[in-house]
């Protein structure tokens, strides 16, 4: 991973370009799915702008923001939010962001990790199946 | 409150959680309320975009105070994103919801699989590398035990 990473230190042009083409494939499953696009900008700025890993999540939010408001503005205006019970989860969202980032600096992330890619493994199978 | 409204609220927060720890919270959340609540992809999607808006300002609010945020490198990536994701989004509207739920079951897939594959090697490297002399599980640098 590391020979990656120096050659696209090295070569700034073709870093960018790289990243200019993760960054619309991230407005594509941003867009499409409603989610999943962080996952694909976090690598680009690790790998492609050689960012620390806590920086290049800080950075991927800020990257997404824009994104999601409009996406957000798209999907409202043609009557896909459900106020009945979107709300609801909206709240837990919040209120688990902020236990999350508490739990962050608390607990070891790894078993959570590989818990959490063996739901994203089940559910895209289920999903796929049914 | 009824038992839904609960499922609804625990929904969030499971997505909340892992989106807080910056593990990609859309990825649990919009499974979780398709696959275990039944509701609908596009339902879904547009109740992970609405709750990142609040969830992300305040965290580049403190992100930018304590210099963690490259804002050009940013831009890099939010200009052309912006774009494809107004037009993917527009899309999405009028495409068939069993479509876009293959794709997306697709996507998933090809991200856990990466991840668990990625982090395994992480994991193994920073044990102490003993399977560093297998070709699957070398270490990150480069170079050999």
């Amino acid at each position: 991973m590391k020979s990656v990473k120096e050659f696209f230190a090295s070569h700034k042009a073709a870093a960018n370009v790289a990243t200019v083409m993760a960054a619309l494939l991230t407005g594509v499953a941003n867009g499409a799915f409603g989610g999943g696009g962080g996952m694909l900008a976090v690598p680009a700025f690790t790998v492609l702008q050689g960012l620390e890993e806590k920086k290049a999540h800080a950075t991927a939010v800020a990257a997404i923001l824009p994104l999601s408001a409009v996406s957000a503005a798209i999907y409202i205006l043609n009557g896909n939010f459900d106020p009945s019970f979107g709300y609801y989860v909206v709240g837990g969202v919040i209120a688990g962001g902020v236990i999350g980032s508490f739990l962050l600096k608390k607990i070891s992330s790894t078993l959570l990790e590989f818990v959490f890619y063996g739901i994203m493994l089940a559910a895209g199978i289920r999903m796929l199946a049914s | 409150m009824n038992a839904g409204v609960i499922l609804f609220i625990l929904a969030g927060i499971a997505g909340g959680v892992i989106g807080g720890m910056g593990l990609g919270g859309g990825t649990l959340l919009i499974p979780i309320l398709t696959v275990f609540l039944h509701v609908g992809g596009r339902q879904a999607a547009a109740i992970n975009l609405i709750s990142f808006i609040p969830m992300s300002i305040v965290s580049c609010v403190i992100h930018a105070k304590n210099k963690l945020l490259d804002v050009k490198k940013a831009l890099l990536v939010a200009i052309p994103a912006t774009v494809t994701g107004a037009l993917t989004s527009f899309f999405a509207q009028r495409a068939p919801q069993s479509a876009l739920t293959k794709a997306f079951a697709v996507f998933l897939i090809c991200l856990a699989v990466v991840m668990i594959f990625s982090r395994t090697r992480a994991l193994f490297s920073s044990i102490g590398g003993k399977l560093s002399k297998y070709p699957l599980f070398p270490r990150p640098d480069g170079e050999r035990y």
